[in-house]
């Protein structure tokens, strides 16, 4: 379970505090499935950042699964982020130089999964996202969709039990697209919290709740089916 | 972990091969200058040594004149009192620790038969000149056994003035011409090469009252003292100092021990050893320099990588690892690859001059290695530094 109490987040610019979050109280219930949307510059990202603990909060507390994380030291945190949270990027962060298997072990590797586990397991993680096939392509010789497919099979590698995605089909194309949310979606009936940040209505409203950021406040809370499928609630 | 890392690192530098190449080539040559200069420096060292030992580390050599009093090397110029073959027997009759007292004079003269002639020196010496310097006759005998103040026309003469004199020819018993001087053929010395830089091959032994008369000389060259054990060297010193300044009224020779001569040539090749070390050393700092800009460069072109892998739960230390271990790896196989081209380089050159025993000590080898490897990591140190520092977050967006 996660818990944002009255987080904020400002920067020091010329001597004057910036905040790209303010006052943000929010209780996100494990297996649950939440979009955050907002336009740019609202902090989505932001707050993406502080719940995948990438961030320090300047201000409040966070709790994941009861535990106040705002004041853990970056050792504590790596080790959060390598067992508890799985990333998906909107540009996919992929090593070039490593096959799609040995950027799914990579995560292994820092833990200290030994090397035939990591094999094994790695392949497993392909295979549940229908990869299996070009395990020893290199990024470069795989689609965009697939790319992203090699993303997720990396944020699932240490069974975490949050999956943060940041815009995920930002650069892919409609059916690609659809994939990868049919993915997130069969994650979260296995019981995973979903945390997706993303411009795509399509995208937002197959979330069980959505909450709308603007100018780093939460404005508006919604179900998923409350949204229309071609506008914002803020635009 | 460790060996993840190396396998983390190995494809990050095998991505890159022109760029490890060049990096790694720079410590190569850096690890080779260093095995190669300090296998020369101790070749030379050994070769010293071994030139000395030769002729045995229980030898003295009395010199007339002494530096105190002269002002100059001891032999040269202005001599009080020449050291004479009265001074040797003097000598023989009181030091008992002495296996042998050999006296020597030389010169240079041409030595001739029939037309045949050839510039060569002349030593003149004792029968026990053969024994205090380790030589052996391969046809005849060595000098007779008489009165070293009587002087006969006889002459052992080297390899090499034998083959030339006499060319298909029994040299025994045949006379030779020395200056205005005739001789006969008693002994040819079996080859020994060079001792102490002279020619042994190349030269002719007389008695050595016959070898003062031939350069019209009073004095000696020198008197060798043989002692039984390394032990007496100390004591003869000081014997022959008491004795032969009890008979010239005053202190005027010189007492060298072929110990007191190693130790001084051994001191000074070491030296130079060190300073060929600390040439290579100056390479090895160039290359150090080479790794660390590479590393550089590898950090900032993988700040997202870095970024990634901090998001993915690698923490500081494991990336400074990760980048540690790489410029270790860049440094080591470069230290490897340079071992093996310099002691290949040593091999070379001890099949072109075999005189010269070039070769690294173990500990330049195990210091090489160990350098390079303390190389990557001191110059690894700054560019791993600075990408454990990376905000995970601007590293990811490359910022």
């Amino acid at each position: 379970m996660i818990e944002l109490q009255h987080i904020a987040k400002s920067y020091e610019v010329g001597g004057q505090p910036i905040y790209a979050l303010r006052d943000i109280t929010e209780t996100i219930q494990s297996g649950d499935y939440v979009a955050i949307v907002g336009p740019s510059g609202s902090g989505k990202s932001t707050l993406l950042n502080v719940i995948g603990c990438l961030l320090r909060p300047s201000e409040g507390a966070y709790l994941f699964n009861d535990e106040d994380v705002s004041q853990l030291d970056d050792h504590a945190l790596s080790h959060l982020r390598q067992f508890q949270i799985g990333f998906i990027f909107q540009s996919f962060h992929l090593v070039p130089r490593l096959t799609a298997l040995g950027n799914v072990a990579l995560p292994m590797v820092f833990a200290g999964v030994p090397s035939s586990e990591r094999h094994r397991r790695a392949k497993d993680a392909l295979e549940s996202v229908g990869l299996s096939d070009r395990a020893h392509h290199r990024p470069n010789q795989l689609s965009v969709g697939q790319r992203q497919r090699v993303v997720i099979a990396r944020a699932i590698i240490m069974q975490p039990s949050l999956v943060l995605a940041d815009e995920p089909t930002g650069n892919l194309d409609t059916h690609s697209g659809q994939q990868i949310m049919e993915l997130l979606e069969s994650l979260n009936a296995k019981g995973l919290t979903i945390i997706v940040v993303t411009h795509d209505p399509n995208v937002a409203r197959r979330a069980n709740r959505i909450i709308v950021l603007t100018d780093g406040q939460i404005v508006k809370r919604l179900k998923g089916e409350e949204l229309s499928s071609t506008s914002m609630p803020f635009s | 972990m460790l060996l993840d890392f190396i396998h983390f690192a190995w494809s990050a530098l095998s991505g890159h091969r022109l760029r490890t190449t060049l990096s790694v080539l720079g410590v190569a040559v850096g690890i080779a200058a260093v095995v190669a200069l300090t296998a020369l420096g101790e070749g030379a060292r050994q070769y010293v040594i071994q030139e000395f030992t030769s002729i045995g580390s229980n030898l003295l050599s009395v010199l007339p004149g002494k530096t105190e009093t002269t002002g100059a090397m001891p032999g040269m110029g202005g001599v009080p009192n020449d050291l004479t073959l009265q001074d040797l027997l003097a000598l023989r009759r009181h030091i008992h620790s002495a296996q042998y007292i050999v006296p020597v004079s030389m010169g240079t003269e041409t030595v001739s038969h029939g037309e045949r002639r050839r510039q060569v020196a002349v030593i003149g010496s004792s029968p026990e000149f053969l024994q205090a310097r380790e030589l052996r006759v391969a046809q005849g005998h060595f000098l007779p056994a008489s009165d070293v103040e009587r002087g006969a026309p006889v002459a052992v003469i080297g390899q090499t003035v034998a083959r030339e004199l006499f060319p298909g020819q029994q040299a025994l018993g045949q006379v030779i011409r020395i200056g205005e001087w005739r001789m006969r053929v008693i002994g040819v010395l079996a080859e020994i090469g060079t001792q102490l830089g002279v020619k042994m091959d190349e030269v002719v032994i007389v008695p050595v009252a016959t070898g003062m008369k031939m350069f019209n000389r009073s004095s000696l060259f020198r008197i060798l003292v043989k002692v039984r054990s390394p032990k007496d060297l100390d004591s003869a010193c000081d014997q022959v100092i008491a004795i032969l300044t009890e008979r010239h009224d005053e202190e005027d020779v010189t007492c060298i021990t072929q110990k007191a001569v190693i130790s001084t040539f051994s001191s000074i090749l070491q030296t130079l050893t060190w300073v060929l070390v600390a040439i290579g050393a100056i390479s090895l700092t160039v290359a150090g320099i080479g790794v660390m800009n590479v590393m550089l460069v590898t950090v900032a072109e993988r700040t997202e990588e870095i970024g990634l892998l901090r998001a993915l739960g690698a923490t500081r230390g494991n990336i400074l690892g990760v980048f540690l271990v790489e410029a270790v790896m860049l440094a080591g196989i470069g230290g490897i690859i340079g071992l093996l081209v310099g002691l290949g380089g040593v091999h070379l050159l001890t099949w072109w001059y075999p005189a010269v025993p070039a070769s690294p000590p173990i500990w330049a080898i195990v210091a090489a290695l160990g350098l390079a490897m303390i190389l990557g990591g001191t110059f690894g140190v700054v560019p791993a530094r600075r990408a454990a520092k990376l905000d995970p977050i601007m590293a990811l967006q490359r910022r």
